[in-house]
């Protein structure tokens, strides 16, 4: 099946730094992220200006924490991670409440697909973008680091700062908080279609 | 395997970080088990939406100039390897500098009290109620004078024609060195001639040249084996041509 292999993941391949070159420099790593972490930093933060602040201090930090990045390993993760910690110091960051009830998935109760469960794909994309702002912070930043930056588990780790365990339990639960969300938002039509 | 068992694996499959073996199970499982089929099909719709609906916002021209301006600002980072590959010339330079500027000052140094001495000793002949031991005009009467005294003989020019008067001589010491101290005198100004021995010692190894100090002017260089000091208040050019006349007598 064609979903099996992340199409994505090949696009970022040239951010990683390649050592039989002279070191790149931080303007050439940093600025093709600006869209991305642009993006991100609109939906942690939900406000436009907000989110300009926060990349421009993203940029700020990163620039001068550069001497500290180990050139071979992730920038990406490491610019993230640097927004994220920004963001979780901030006045809106403190206001988030995060809950960090990590527990084994296998443990809870699986929940069979039905046909009715299908419906998140006719849900409008508009509908999609409210249930994610819904969405308690942690489960909204994993899931778009997994699907719109497409990142692996190993570099959502890394970004997040959690084990890859972790990870794999914490999006297991955000998908199915997503899914509440989406069909307590089209509950009406849900008998329609 | 059963659908229980293969329900929490359902997203790492998605997400393409299910081992291949494990992988390729799943997928002939699903093949006859309808709810993980569709389970995963769920999944994927999902993950569809999500990215979709999750690409929302980009940057205003404004922020990007922003950020653009606050990276290009900052040195390079390639700049500063460039800096460092430099660091060993320049430190060496800087070394090589210091240790040239720490001898020509030592130098400079060694010859001011060199010239300090002299200038007292000069000052102090005259102060004295007889400046010379050998009283005499005559070269070839002064010249002899020092023969047993000192361990070289040197030669003295003829004055004739010039301003110049041999006043005398007298034996001197500089730097436990023995030497001959020649006083001459042109327009009233005295002027003194020390003649030393060319040693290894510091004296010898002094760079020719002239000096003023404190209202004396001050000439020196080596002859012969022999180190000539030139020193007296009156002006360089008086200096200058009594030298010339001492590197020239024959």
């Amino acid at each position: 099946m064609c979903w099996n292999k992340r199409p994505g993941t090949t696009v970022y391949a040239r951010e990683v730094p390649d050592r039989s070159h002279p070191p790149a420099t931080f303007e050439e790593l940093a600025i093709p992220l600006l869209d991305q972490l642009y993006n991100f930093a609109r939906w942690l933060t939900q406000d436009a200006a907000e989110a300009e602040d926060l990349v421009q201090e993203t940029y700020v930090k990163a620039l001068r924490g550069f001497s500290s990045f180990q050139a071979g390993t992730n920038f990406r993760a490491w610019m993230y991670r640097i927004l994220r910690n920004i963001f979780l110091n901030s006045r809106t960051g403190l206001k988030t409440t995060v809950v960090f009830d990590e527990e084994n998935p296998a443990g809870a109760p699986a929940e069979i697909s039905t046909p009715e469960s299908l419906l998140i794909a006719q849900a409008t994309r508009e509908t999609v973008q409210q249930a994610l702002a819904d969405l308690p912070v942690h489960f909204r930043e994993i899931l778009l680091l997994c699907e719109v930056e497409e990142m692996s588990y190993q570099e959502i780790a890394e970004t997040l700062a959690i084990p890859a365990g972790t990870v794999m339990s914490r999006l297991y639960r955000a998908r199915r908080a997503l899914r509440a969300l989406v069909q307590q938002r089209m509950g009406g039509d849900c008998h329609g279609v | 395997m059963a659908c229980e068992a293969w329900r929490p694996k359902l997203d790492a499959y998605v997400d393409g970080e299910l081992a291949a073996a494990e992988a390729g199970a799943l997928s002939v499982h699903m093949r006859n088990c309808a709810a993980c089929a569709s389970a995963v099909l769920e999944l994927v719709q999902m993950k569809r939406s999500v990215a979709l609906a999750g690409r929302r916002s980009v940057p205003s021209a404004q922020l990007r100039a922003r950020v653009m301006a606050s990276v290009a600002t900052k040195p390079r980072a390639r700049s500063a390897w460039a800096w460092r590959s430099l660091l060993a010339p320049a430190l060496l330079l800087a070394i090589v500098t210091a240790i040239v500027t720490f001898y020509i000052a030592r130098e400079n140094a060694r010859l001011q009290r060199v010239y300090s001495e002299l200038t007292d000793l000069h000052v102090a002949a005259l102060a004295g109620s007889s400046p010379v031991d050998v009283v005499s005009s005559d070269r070839h009467t002064v010249k002899p004078w020092f023969q047993g005294k000192l361990p070289f003989t040197f030669n003295l020019p003829e004055l004739q024609g010039s301003d110049f008067t041999l006043l005398g001589g007298r034996l001197t010491y500089l730097e436990q060195a023995p030497g001959a101290h020649l006083i001459y005198q042109v327009r009233k100004h005295e002027i003194s001639v020390f003649i030393f021995q060319d040693r290894e010692a510091e004296a010898a190894t002094l760079p020719s040249g002239a000096a003023h100090a404190l209202s004396f002017n001050e000439e020196t260089w080596t002859q012969d084996g022999l180190r000539y000091f030139v020193v007296g208040d009156t002006n360089t050019d008086d200096i200058r041509a009594l030298s010339d006349l001492l590197r020239n007598a024959k």
